[in-house]
């Protein structure tokens, strides 16, 4: 493994991608899941698949055309999924959550479509669905560094205001924190994570390393930093194991990184009972 | 005497769709003022508590706070608001007492700035004021009633508020900490000389504590000292309300009883 990793260039991409993307979907994650936004990285992901798939047909139609970056793409249609999340929001007032079955079901209806008029699945997309260690070129582990620094930079500089938000809306209000623009910052950045992490876990699993290290963490952590810590450290459990077996199993990453996230949210909770019922056993003792 | 104007509404009215809630309300509170804001359910308390913090906007009339209108406000760090517990927060959501309390500095921190030391010191006066300190670690979800609203009264007092809102703080809240409460929203009004309102149900202990006392029903019915409100007979809240009367004198009495 250590001797394929110095020698296969695409090996490391994939890893450097693999270990940037398990720091930073997870840490987007926290405020995902608390804002009750879990169904969102979902919706985005499908609406990358079109960005994909209108990629791949373009490639494939136009001549001029030859080495289009299908991810580039992605994010753009990721980003404009997200702004459509949220006008959506506003026109169905009462039914927010209503936004995400319509953009979601309308980028694979869009992507189905994209992918028949390009003849097809090719092996290309099925790497897109569920994830390859060999699909990260050069350029996009750039990308995906960019981003991250991104994502870090804007996390640490809007913390406070991201937890008031995530906590409670209106007191973030009174607080004088512009929430919109905090929230479109935010969502345009968890577009371009989706997009990012798509290439490793695949579009259909994606979701899963934004939600599942966060569902373990919440079961045993009592503060917010904690939460933060843990489904961080979690995220990178589960990438750096997902990829390792799958490169041995020869099986799609995504597969491996999340039944790895699902061991150890499966550990969380039976660990979270087993103490909660030591403790209740300590008090009555 | 001639007191600052905190806040001042003047002809305020608002529709949620086509239903009129507040209507042509006129009001002004004055610094130092412990004001009772009462009104049977539905009478738009919670609706002219959202005008008066920019949560909505009024469909009609002018709202100022510290003599600057609400548009143009930006002294957010002067107002503390203690929202009705129940809906104001998710109870799983993983937090400790100490980052709660901290949130209610961001206002005094701004844009682009940490918190510091003398945030996390702040915090912790402010939780010593409430009798909470012993639980900075906790996590949110896992206190009782009574004093997750401590911890929401020390998060509005964080920021050193001059005016401080609140909506029915004692809703959830079990009767033996009511007493225990009101003590303290006095020490805050009488030694802190922080200007209080408080939305309650309960008539007849708000009209206790507090100097002034304003009832709505859509529409302002009597604003004025609690004494004077306190002298009314039941005749004379009869005439003041109209119709509205029955629904206001069984919460009353409700009050009396211990509603709390």
């Amino acid at each position: 493994m250590i001797e394929s990793f110095l020698t296969y260039e695409f090996l490391q991409n994939a890893a450097l991608a693999g270990i940037m993307i398990g720091f930073v979907s997870p840490l987007l994650g926290v405020f995902i899941v608390v804002r009750r936004l879990s169904l969102i990285a979902d919706a985005l992901s499908h609406i990358t698949l079109t960005g994909i798939a209108a990629s791949l047909l373009v490639e494939k139609k136009v001549d001029a055309i030859q080495e289009w970056n299908p991810v580039y793409m992605g994010m753009a249609f990721s980003v404009i999924g997200a702004v459509l999340i949220e006008k959506l929001r506003k026109v169905y007032k009462h039914y927010e959550e209503l936004a995400i079955p319509i953009i979601l079901s309308g980028g694979i209806g869009v992507g189905v479509i994209l992918i028949s008029l390009a003849e097809g699945f090719n092996t290309d997309l099925f790497s897109y669905l569920f994830g390859s260690v060999t699909a990260v070129s050069r350029t996009n582990m750039f990308t995906v560094l960019v981003i991250t620094i991104a994502v870090i930079i804007v996390v640490t500089l809007f913390y406070k205001e991201l937890f008031v938000l995530s906590f409670d809306e209106d007191h973030a209000s009174i607080s004088g924190v512009n929430g919109k623009l905090v929230h479109f910052i935010f969502i345009v950045l968890v577009a371009l994570v989706i997009a990012s992490a798509m290439q490793i876990v695949g579009i259909l699993l994606v979701s899963a390393l934004m939600t599942l290290p966060v569902a373990a963490a919440l079961r045993l952590s009592k503060s917010f930093k904690q939460t933060i810590g843990l489904s961080i450290f979690f995220g990178e459990v589960s990438v750096i194991t997902g990829l390792v077996t799958s490169y041995y199993l020869s099986v799609p990453p995504g597969g491996t990184i999340v039944v790895t996230a699902i061991m150890i949210l499966t550990l969380a909770i039976i660990y979270k009972k087993v103490s909660s019922q030591l403790s209740l056993k300590g008090e009555t003792v | 005497m001639n007191a600052k104007t905190i806040l001042e509404m003047s002809d305020v009215s608002f529709k949620y769709d086509k239903e009129t809630v507040v209507q042509n309300v006129s009001l002004s509170i004055k610094e130092g003022e412990f004001l009772g804001l009462v009104g049977p359910n539905g009478s738009g308390k919670s609706t002219l508590i959202k005008l008066m913090l920019g949560l909505l906007k009024p469909t009609a009339g002018k709202i100022s706070l510290f003599d600057q209108p609400i548009r143009s406000f930006k002294q957010w760090e002067d107002i503390g608001f203690v929202s009705q517990k129940a809906n104001s927060f998710n109870s799983g959501f993983p937090a400790t007492v100490l980052e709660v309390v901290k949130m209610g500095r961001v206002s005094k921190t701004g844009m682009f700035r940490f918190f510091t030391r003398r945030d996390k010191e702040q915090s912790i006066e402010a939780l010593k004021t409430v009798e909470m300190e012993d639980y900075l670690h906790h996590n949110i979800g896992e206190l009782s009633g009574g004093q997750q609203q401590r911890v929401f009264i020390a998060r509005a007092l964080v920021s050193e508020p001059k005016f401080l809102i609140l909506d029915e703080p004692t809703v959830g809240v079990d009767a033996r900490h009511v007493a225990d409460f009101y003590d303290l929203l006095e020490k805050l009004n009488k030694e802190k000389g922080i200007t209080l309102l408080m939305v309650s149900h309960d008539i007849g202990t708000i009209t206790e504590h507090a100097s002034h006392v304003v009832c709505m029903n859509k529409t302002i019915h009597f604003h004025g000292h609690s004494e004077e409100y306190k002298a009314f007979s039941d005749d004379d809240l009869n005439r003041l309300y109209g119709h509205a009367v029955q629904q206001l004198t069984h919460n009353h009495h409700n009050g009396e009883a211990g509603e709390l």
